[in-house]
């Protein structure tokens, strides 16, 4: 499904063609991409945040960039993954192998809650009722602090090493354990491109472009929000397990609408719609915030007044005017 | 439990809801007339409750705060309006949302400049220590007026915008734009004075709270999730609704801090998900725009 660029500019075949290539393995190109970042970035962490961040920025995608939906409230995806993926080894003592597909699928029935609550909603109402709901959770975790630690976070479950087919790795060693994550990265990279490929994924694109229409082709819609609302969830508390994982805490933060905010920013940043923007948006907003913060305590500022600037400008992002910019075959959707 | 801090309670909620009647007023009457839901509306109401402790700082007295603060942070929401939200109109409905909320990136930073993290004490004015005795119980004399105000300030704003000519632009503008460029009204002017009315709104708000909340630049997040639930609940755009809603919600959170403290911030966003099970538009919303 290569859609031809329109531009007068004459095409170019072979970057036309590289780029096709690029779109029909992307799965793989991510994945690259991802096993060289630790060379690239300054730091191992740095490198070790874009992966988490992306991988939420991902799920979150599904629903924003690949639906229509704007929520404000995916912080609650990603905090409760990690602190299920926390509770469960720190608490119930279960391996790391358990603890995570555990929390995933709690993750995905607080979807279902939530999306039955807010997919009865639309547009802007959306947004706010998402937001709203995700602050309910913020405060639940606050509340219960026997359960989750309260203010000062959850602590007290660090996996230190990790058991791979008899082979002892040593979790602690920056580059083991991003090479382990990434195979959870991989994981959600590799469901989110199925999600994408299935004829469910070409609904909720229809449901994108013209909810009224794909209702009268026979869709039932209000459905395929809850299912791609709790697709969404899943993939996002994979990213929060992940930090679960990494920080070895869960701070109360995780949870902040704050952190919601982030997740729009970064996927804006990067450019919805498109597979590599939210991993390219996670790693720009993250860099960002590494040099700014070099010079200034003040990053938010700066951050704020480039985000504001991308909203006017720059809509699509930086890999969607990317692609609009060079008359090349568009990414495959 | 008697009788006595049942209702004191009662009252504190009402004085709560008042606030928050008039934050979510200023955020569903832009959202009425401009469909532009404002998420730096908490942090306008943060700089509000800023900018009336400087002011009364500055000029020694409460009230010119309270008088200047949502006319200067007024005149600021028209200046965002003209340089920033303008430029959005006619594009996707979540744009101007995305917007603003970065926007409240840099305002929320820019109070951190200027006044540091660290919340402030807002001294309540010396005219309003102390408490009232209304045969019922003792209330703080600072609540009473709150209360009062809002009601005043509600009843202008009916006036206005039901009584007068340019309330009539405003509520024709709100239907159908389109007719009334026809008819040579500058619909933009209309826009610029309602987003200005509605960041006056957020900051008088804030100017009110200062002496019950702290103040300090995270004072805005939670205002913003709370005047969204309380619209959410009367309905997107209706200015009874938030009325009602606003006096609902604060009364609520009185009540179960009674009971269960700890449930108290938590029982507004149970009360909007009942409601929304029931009406997804709102108490008072039109069912088109849920």
């Amino acid at each position: 499904m290569t859609v031809q660029s329109t531009d007068e500019a004459p095409p170019l075949p072979h970057v036309q063609r590289l780029f096709a290539v690029l779109a029909d393995h992307r799965v793989l190109v991510s994945i690259v991409a991802l096993a060289l970042l630790p060379w690239l970035l300054p730091s191992k962490a740095l490198a070790v945040n874009v992966l988490i961040y992306g991988v939420v920025v991902m799920g979150y995608n599904l629903l924003f960039g690949y639906t229509g939906l704007l929520s404000f409230g995916h912080a609650a995806f990603f905090g409760t993954g990690a602190y299920l993926a926390g509770i469960a080894i720190g608490r119930w003592g279960l391996p790391w192998f358990a603890a995570v597909p555990l929390a995933v699928a709690c993750s995905t029935i607080l979807g279902a809650v939530i999306g039955t609550i807010s997919t009865r909603t639309r547009g802007i109402y959306f947004s706010m009722v998402t937001l709203a709901l995700a602050q309910l959770v913020y405060y639940v975790a606050l509340q219960a602090s026997s359960f989750t630690g309260g203010e000062n976070g959850l602590r007290g479950f660090t996996v230190d090493h990790i058991n791979l087919l008899g082979v002892q790795l040593n979790f602690l060693d920056p580059l083991n354990k991003y090479y382990v994550l990434m195979a959870f990265a991989a994981v959600a990279i590799w469901v989110q491109s199925r999600i994408l490929n299935s004829p469910f994924g070409a609904v909720i694109e229809a449901i994108r472009e013209n909810e009224q229409r794909a209702r009268a082709c026979g869709y039932d819609v209000e459905r395929c929000k809850l299912i791609v609302f709790m697709l969404s969830g899943a993939i996002s508390a994979i990213g929060g397990c992940m930090s679960a994982l990494h920080l070895s805490i869960v701070p109360l933060d995780i949870l902040h609408y704050q952190t919601s905010g982030m997740i729009v920013m970064m996927v804006l940043l990067g450019g919805a719609r498109s597979f590599f923007g939210p991993f390219i948006g996670a790693a720009s907003f993250l860099i960002l915030e590494d040099v700014v913060s070099l010079w200034t305590p003040h990053w938010q500022i700066v951050v704020g007044a480039i985000f504001v600037a991308f909203v006017l400008f720059l809509p699509k992002g930086i890999w969607g005017t990317f692609l609009d910019v060079l008359p090349i075959a568009r990414e495959r959707r | 439990m008697d009788l006595s801090l049942i209702i004191m309670q009662l009252f504190s909620g009402i004085a709560l809801g008042a606030v928050l009647v008039i934050t979510a007023l200023g955020l569903t009457i832009v959202f009425g007339m401009l469909g532009v839901v404002n998420f730096a509306h908490g942090a306008l109401f943060m700089i509000g409750a800023y900018a009336g402790l400087y002011l009364a700082s500055l000029t020694g007295s409460f009230w010119w705060g309270l008088l200047l603060a949502p006319v200067l942070v007024g005149a600021f929401g028209m200046l965002i309006e003209f340089v920033l939200v303008r430029r959005l109109y006619g594009r996707s409905i979540d744009d101007p949302l995305l917007l603003t909320f970065g926007l409240s990136y840099i305002l929320v930073e820019g109070v951190r400049i200027v006044f540091g993290s660290d919340g402030i004490p807002f001294p309540t004015p010396s005219q309003l220590v102390g408490v009232v005795d209304l045969g019922v119980g003792f209330f703080p004399k600072y609540r009473l007026f709150v209360i009062a105000l809002v009601a005043v300030v509600l009843v202008v704003l009916w006036l206005m915008l039901e009584k007068t000519r340019v309330g009539l632009i405003v509520r024709a503008g709100a239907r159908d734009p389109m007719i009334m460029r026809v008819l040579g009204v500058d619909i933009g002017k209309v826009w610029l004075a309602i987003f200005g009315l509605g960041v006056g709104l957020a900051a008088l708000g804030g100017v009110l709270a200062g002496p019950m909340r702290s103040v300090n630049p995270e004072m805005g997040t939670l205002v913003l999730a709370e005047a969204f639930v309380v619209t959410v609940i009367g309905g997107l755009g209706s200015i009874v609704g938030a009325v009602v809603a606003g006096l609902m919600v604060g009364i609520c959170i009185s009540m179960v801090a009674l009971f269960a403290p700890e449930m108290a911030t938590i029982v507004m966003f149970a009360l909007m998900a009942a409601v929304l099970l029931v009406r997804p538009q709102g108490l008072f919303g039109l069912k088109g725009r849920a």
